[in-house]
């Protein structure tokens, strides 16, 4: 459905995007990661055509946006980050405009205006000034905005920015209740979100991408690297490092800290696919060690993201 | 095709929500009426000659201050995002937005009809000239809001917007009056490119193609350039 290829922003010689390539399915729920100033918004700008790339092409079922901008901003309900619009105007009279300039039809626009309200919460608001709106109805408003047209495609720049949580619950699920029938695509940085909402996920860092799939794909492809946690009471540095080591399929062992109070936490790294608790059990078991706390990390999308984007900073 | 209506009604509508409108209006208002009718019965001639040569200084600030925040204000608040993104096209937006310049001018315009109407009761006034100078007032009003709308353009700051209008506005009104300052070999060309020169043509009740090309090619130019800063945006 969206055909990216070579995308490349400069902003003068400060390259934001660098050679993206994304082909992206109908009813799909792309999620795009990444930290800060990684060019996630640049991509979605490019992607609604609000900025032109340096280089490369978006083609949108067949339509390219060079020539056609106006076919795919059609297509396209846009929801911009931190949503800006005129705090003059009543919610009302904003999203009827925007139900003209969409061109919905008059005898469709009441319906319209009315399911969009209720299905984003905003019926008693209706009537207030965006202007006075909290942060979070104001994202309601972009949302109403984004849906407007019922579109194909729906873009959306860190939707659930400034939501509480009852609301990003809500929003999450409006999210995955269009990504039943459209394509969505949403930029964020809470990897929870992208995790519990998206089909697919891509990470990008530095403008450029490094990592594509859905996310149990990204846990397999990811190092398949174990870290065990400890904390020990009454035990030396380096005797545990020696005893640790020691057990077939640890690679490293780490001192971290060592409080006041006698408790000595280290991490013990491995690459073997075995199962290495029972082993360390039966080592510990052996001195007279206390163990405090005994943790076995689950490589969870957050450690596979900050592996990701950190490896190349 | 008639996208850019929806744009104009939202300005317009922006502009009687808010009190910038009745501001605007009630202080074009207050000065062509002190200005003109302070020498108006000195005069004691029932024509309206008084009020059109003032109307060139007058719109020259007061339009651009009503052109100021059409797009300044747009990429202030980031809202021009969202327009650019809505399914319109460059035409639409700039030509929404003058339109809305262009009309709330003929908005300031028109309580200023009560003027003849008023001198008709009093003398014998002579309709021809007071039909040429609305005429020529609207033409007027129309450049200034296209200079208007370019210089709103250049910028995020409405101040900056209006001062930038303005000097625009003031150097094409006045360089005609300026024209001993220049060599004798250019002054026809100083002189045409005066908006107040054309202006009291079509003021006087003549017709002529020369200032309408005039004031077209003006707000062609302006719109044209306001493109040229929108697309510089991308």
């Amino acid at each position: 459905m969206i055909h990216v290829e070579n995308l490349t922003k400069y902003y003068d010689s400060f390259c934001a995007v660098d050679q993206i390539n994304i082909e992206i399915n109908k009813g799909e729920i792309l999620g795009l990661l990444g930290p800060n100033g990684a060019g996630k918004t640049t991509t979605l700008k490019m992607l609604t055509g609000y900025f032109k790339p340096s280089t490369g092409t978006i083609h949108v079922n067949d339509y390219n946006i060079e020539d056609h901008p106006l076919e795919i901003k059609q297509m396209i309900g846009y929801l911009p980050e931190s949503s800006p619009f005129y705090k003059d105007m009543l919610v009302y009279d904003y999203l009827e405009y925007v139900s003209k300039i969409k061109g919905i039809t008059p005898s469709d626009r009441h319906p319209r205006l009315r399911y969009l309200a209720d299905l984003c919460g905003l019926s008693h608001i209706m009537h207030k000034a965006i202007g006075e709106l909290s942060k979070g109805l104001n994202q309601r408003v972009g949302l109403a905005h984004a849906m407007m047209s019922d579109p194909e495609i729906l873009i959306l720049d860190e939707p659930t920015q400034g939501l509480d949580p009852n609301q990003i619950v809500e929003i999450r699920h409006i999210i995955k209740k269009i990504g039943q029938e459209k394509t969505v695509i949403f930029s964020t940085h809470i990897l929870s979100e992208a995790e519990a909402t998206c089909d697919r996920i891509i990470i990008i860092n530095r403008g450029k991408i490094v990592a594509d799939g859905n996310t149990a794909d990204l846990k397999q492809s990811a190092d398949q690297k174990t870290t065990i946690q400890l904390s020990l009471l009454n035990a030396e540095t380096e005797s545990v490092q020696n005893a640790l080591s020691a057990i077939e399929g640890i690679d490293n062992v780490e001192p971290i800290s060592r409080t006041d109070d006698g408790i000595l936490k280290v991490k013990a790294y491995s690459s073997s696919p075995v199962d290495l608790r029972e082993n360390i059990y039966k080592t510990i078991k052996s001195t007279d060690w206390v163990i405090i706390e005994f943790l076995q990390e689950a490589k969870t999308l957050e450690t596979i993201f900050r592996d990701l984007t950190r490896q190349i900073n | 095709m008639w996208q850019f209506t929806h744009i104009l009604k939202k300005e317009l509508k922006d502009y009687f929500i808010s009190p910038i409108a009745y501001i605007v209006i009630s202080i074009f208002l207050i000065i062509t009426g002190w200005f003109f009718f302070s020498t108006f019965f000195l005069y004691d001639q029932a024509n309206m000659r008084g009020f059109f040569s003032l109307l060139p200084i007058i719109f020259s600030f007061v339009i651009p201050a009503i052109t100021m925040r059409l797009f300044a204000e747009e990429f202030n608040i980031g809202s021009y995002e969202i327009l650019q993104t809505m399914p319109v096209t460059f035409s639409d937006i700039i030509f929404g937005k003058f339109a809305a310049g262009f009309v709330m001018t003929g908005a300031m315009l028109l309580p200023t009809l009560a003027y003849p109407v008023s001198i008709a009761f009093i003398g014998d006034l002579d309709w021809g000239p007071v039909i040429g100078g609305y005429l020529g007032a609207l033409l007027l009003g129309g450049t200034f809001s296209a200079i208007g709308v370019f210089a709103s353009a250049l910028t995020h700051n409405q101040i900056i917007a209006f001062i930038l209008g303005a000097a625009i506005c003031f150097v094409l009104t006045l360089v005609d009056k300026m024209l001993f300052f220049f060599p004798e070999s250019i002054l026809n060309i100083i002189e045409y490119l005066g908006a107040d020169f054309h202006f009291r043509n079509v003021a006087r009740g003549i017709i002529d193609s020369r200032d309408l090309i005039y004031f077209i090619s003006v707000i062609f130019i302006s719109l044209y350039s306001t493109y040229l800063a929108l697309l510089k945006k991308e």
